[in-house]
């Protein structure tokens, strides 16, 4: 048995039949960074040794029956751009490369009090702006598929080290499909739950309205597991919704009869590979033999969606980077000739292009003379966008599109293409400009061996619904076990 | 044309900082001083990830405000993001109102030179929060940053150019100070900064109803500066147009000391702030009961309380009008009367003596190192004749310099009043003796020589005799 095949739930039973120690996974897992971290590359920063001596520490209590939760013991990975404690985090940027947070993040602090393992800080996107984390400072995240393709972005390492057993499930976020995306290209479970669903505290925030954070895991099973360690209301974060706490396994019914499904067709046909189009259309297929109801529909505004994205994602920006200034916890240049200089200096070395790019952008849309005809009229069209969500969701239970046009493309393919690589967002954006939730789950291979990435959207807060859709299509799937990547 | 022919029109940007406990968007203690960077935390050092949640008490204060100074409380407000780089922001933006503040289109009641009343009215009134403190360091060059003030609540009360001198300036940053602390909502302590205008001048021909371009001078914090730098910003102006010339919009730096304004760059006018809705925090929705709930429990402000002086303790107008604008004065009248029971001599203390001595020493009444209960107790001393009122005077003044009880300090400097009898009859028989002069002078009609005599007396006790007795006793003597 190799135990870093195996899924969080099936650990937690090998776990209480006493089949494994947590000693046991742990070492397994850095056994196994040890082994493929290299051809992978998804860590930022790696903690085997802090995990390993967590790992015992943990094992100690337990065998004095102290052990308590269903989560003790259980490693994960974190994307880099969530706070923890004693531990950089970077963002991927050179901004931020020995940045070590005096406080822990929301969703951090919740995996401590359930004493979860931190094997390391994942690679992405510098400040989680890009699709392909080749905008990492650091170093490229590769396909555990074809270590010559991207995993996506911006939680490339999130998603890639998942794919490769680097680690049983991990946290990533999503602003425009930075969850979603990676999930599909590297053939793994990627949820984004609804805006304020989960706490945004000590998520270094790259577009305030947009930003959420969210489960990276092998099966639908431990996406349920994860959220529910994850939501639920926090005072620090006005933002968070103060909505009732949910079972989210609970509502793995493996059932879908009656299921209302629509379709949007704006997301099919031109700019859609055709293997992506088709592993959808039998996907579809496999939903209606399950007993649900399939539908076609117009969502004519979410061509839109992605030009207002990337005015409202890049305004935030622009604004929420500016305390990068070089005078606190930041990159500082060694010569400076008085303060102007050094915010120059500063913001000029250790930001990459693409987060210059944006903050450019961000900066040039909030410009008076300007503000109206950009930032004013994007959010009208997040207004509309969220009312033909709304309009959809009075005839239908969940939305089904590709997550990305796209299986995950060469490296070095886009990274030149700016436009282009904004353009693969297209299937996910709208997700995020009307605040619902979107789980990206394989539904299949192209001919090359790619993972393929179906995107299952619901209501707001409706996350149960588009889980046990998830669910009950995986069972009867069963991707996992018919397709495995290469690493 | 002459000065004559000119008037100016003066606006305020006023900001109070609010003296609720905790920072505006965090839970650090809202506290003056302290060792730098000691109430800090990750929300108001900015650190990435850290995100703000707006304090209730701030949106409280402000409505408050507003409610006192006759705004209509916007029910849907938000915050807005001000963007700019400078150490002492260290979000790189100043969480402040744009155009949706809790308060707008209020009004303040002053008094012009010529005694008439006129209103100035109140554009708006928003929250936002203030900076750091950034302390140049004289020996090594550096500028080291100082965060305790950062995230600090501030409210800005922007004033209509209603104002025509810095008289009326003056005046109606008095009234807004006396106001805000009736309201207990700042401490308006000018000297620490928690109250502080921004001042915007222009002039224009009289008659004519178009604004002069305006110039700002910022972050004024004594009346005495606003009034010389009003002043000397008129003047400026119209030498400046009579001379052919042309008003530049800019910020403007007084200097106390030259009696100056100098220019600061026009960088100001340059700068695009990129205003637009904090995403991190949610609408302020206020509903009618909230606002009206604080509309009823709002305290009584210094007009209402003028008036009550002048009807319950007949107090002159003048008077009232002095002790009712500031809180701090008006509070200390009230409790000193109920200590001693004498409104009349607590009055006269108030307008006279401690005014002078506030004045004199350019001190806010606030800082008045005596309690109501040690100046009521300075009445009793003076009404029961244990001091006279001219040992009165030294003793206040002896309040002010080493505060302790009245009674601690007579005793102490040996001011009690000599009010005994056989000991005054010995004073006054010393001093007949020795100015037989006057004895004479009194007895062939010149009354004077009577006050001569008596001064005399108070001299040989060091000012201790009761007065009245001495009188009394000469006479007697004197009549024999």
């Amino acid at each position: 048995m190799d135990i870093t095949e195996l899924t969080v739930h099936e650990l937690q039973d090998k776990l209480k039949k006493k089949e494994l120690t947590v000693t046991q996974i742990t070492k397994a897992y850095v056994d196994r960074i040890n082994e493929k971290e290299k051809d992978v590359q998804a860590f930022v920063t790696v903690l085997t040794d802090e995990a390993m001596k967590q790992a015992q520490d943990i094992e100690e209590k337990i065998n004095r029956g102290e052990n308590k939760g269903e989560f003790e013991g259980i490693p994960i990975g974190i994307k880099d751009n969530m706070c923890t404690k004693g531990v950089k985090t970077t963002c991927s940027s050179k901004m931020l490369e020995n940045f070590v947070s005096p406080y822990d993040a929301t969703v951090i602090e919740k995996l401590n009090n359930e004493n979860l393992i931190n094997l390391g800080k994942l690679n992405m996107d510098e400040f989680a702006m890009g699709g392909s984390t080749e905008h990492s400072y650091f170093h490229n995240t590769f396909n555990p598929w074809n270590l010559n393709k991207v995993p996506g972005g911006s939680s490339g390492g999130s998603a890639a080290a998942v794919a490769a057993n680097l680690v049983p499930w991990s946290l990533g976020s999503d602003t425009g499909g930075s969850i979603r995306q990676p999930a599909s290209f590297c053939g793994v479970v990627g949820l984004k739950p609804t805006y304020g669903l989960v706490s945004r505290y000590g998520l270094v925030a790259f577009a305030s309205s947009l930003d959420q954070i969210g489960p990276i895991t092998k099966d639908v099973y431990d996406s349920a597991m994860l959220l529910n360690i994850i939501a639920g209301h926090d005072e620090r974060d006005t933002t968070s919704a103060n909505i009732e706490k949910k079972d989210y396994v609970k509502a793995l019914k493996n059932d879908v009869k009656g299921l209302k499904i629509g379709i949007p067709k704006e997301f099919y046909g031109e700019g859609v590979e055709p293997d992506v189009e088709a592993k959808l259309k039998e996907a579809i297929e496999k939903y209606k033999e399950l007993g649900a109801e399939v539908e076609e529909f117009s969502l004519d505004v979410a061509e839109y969606s992605l030009a207002a994205y990337y005015i409202v994602a890049c305004a935030e920006a622009s604004s929420n980077l500016g305390r990068f200034d070089g005078v606190r916890y930041t990159y500082r240049p060694k010569e400076v000739n008085g303060l102007w200089d050094l915010y120059k200096k500063a913001r000029s070395e250790a930001f990459g292009d693409e987060v210059k790019r944006r903050i450019i952008l961000g900066t040039y849309v909030l410009s008076s003379g300007y503000y109206d005809a950009y930032y004013k009229k994007a959010q009208k069209v997040r207004t509309l966008v969220m009312k033909e969500f709304d309009k959809a969701f009075e005839k239908y239970d969940v939305i089904i599109t590709p997550t990305s046009p796209t299986v995950a493309f060469d490296i070095g393919g886009k990274i030149d293409d700016p436009l282009s690589m904004y353009k693969s967002d297209i299937c996910t954006v709208s997700v995020n400009i009307a605040g619902l939730p979107g789980i990206s789950i394989p539904c299949g291979v192209d001919s090359k061996g790619m993972p393929i990435g179906m995107q299952i959207i619901g209501n707001k807060f409706q996350e149960e619904t588009i889980l046990n859709a998830a669910y009950t299509y995986e069972q009867a799937t069963k991707f996992r076990e018919n397709y495995k990547p290469k690493c | 044309m002459s000065r004559e022919d000119y008037e100016a029109v003066i606006g305020l940007e006023v900001h109070a900082e609010l003296s609720t406990k905790t920072k505006i968007f965090c839970s650090c203690a809202n506290e003056f001083g302290g060792d730098p960077n000691t109430h800090i935390c990750p929300v108001c050092t900015a650190m990435p990830g850290s995100l703000p949640v707006l304090n209730e008490k701030v949106v409280e204060y402000a409505v408050k405000a507003g409610l006192a100074t006759n705004c209509t409380i916007s029910k849907d407000s938000k915050n807005d993001r001000k963007n700019y780089f400078y150490p002492d922001t260290p979000k790189a933006y100043q969480i402040s109102q744009y155009d949706k503040p809790l308060c707008e289109n209020g009004y303040v009641e002053i008094e012009t030179a010529d005694g008439n009343k006129k209103e100035i009215r109140i554009e708006r009134i928003h929250i936002e929060d203030d900076a750091g403190k950034l302390n140049h360091d004289d020996f090594g060059g550096d500028s080291l940053v100082d965060l305790n003030r950062a995230g600090v609540p501030l409210i800005e009360t922007v004033s209509k150019p209603d104002m025509r001198s810095a008289e009326e300036a003056e005046q109606y940053l008095r009234k807004l100070k006396s106001i805000f602390e009736y309201i207990e909502v700042s401490d308006c302590k000018m000297q620490e900064g928690s109250l502080r205008a921004d001042v915007n001048v222009s002039v224009r021909k009289k008659g004519t109803s178009e604004l002069g371009t305006r110039t700002e001078m910022k972050n004024m914090n004594s009346f005495r500066s606003i009034v010389r730098a009003i002043d000397y910003e008129i003047d400026r102006q119209i030498d400046l147009i009579e001379d052919g010339g042309k008003v530049t919009q800019e910020s403007l730096r007084w200097d106390d000391v030259s009696g100056k304004t100098f220019s600061m760059r026009g960088k100001e006018d340059a700068e695009d702030y990129r205003y637009f809705p904090d995403p991190d925090l949610v609408a302020i929705r206020l509903s009618d009961e909230y606002v009206e709930k604080i509309r009823a429990e709002l305290p009584e402000l210094p007009e209402i309380r003028k008036q009550r002086y002048l009807e319950k303790y007949k107090l002159a107008e003048k008077d009232a009008k002095l002790i009712t604008s500031s809180k701090y004065l008006s509070d200390l009248f009230e409790q000193a009367i109920e200590v001693c029971n004498n409104p009349k001599a607590v009055n006269n203390w108030i307008i006279s003596d401690i005014s002078r001595i506030l004045n004199e020493t350019e001190m806010e009444p606030s800082e008045i190192p005596f309690d109501a209960k040690q100046l009521g107790e300075l009445v009793i001393l003076i009404d029961k004749g244990t001091i006279s009122s001219s040992i009165g005077k030294k003793v206040l003044t002896e309040m002010f310099e080493n505060p302790r009880n009245p009674e601690e300090i007579i005793k102490e400097k040996g001011w009690i009043q000599i009010s005994d009898e056989g000991a005054i009859k010995e004073v006054v028989m010393k001093v007949l003796e020795a100015n037989q002069k006057s004895v004479e002078d009194y007895k062939a009609g010149k009354d004077k020589a009577l006050g001569f005599l008596v001064g005399q007396a108070m001299k040989e006790t060091k000012g201790k005799a009761n007065p009245q007795m001495l009188n009394k006793m000469f006479k007697e003597e004197l009549n024999k």
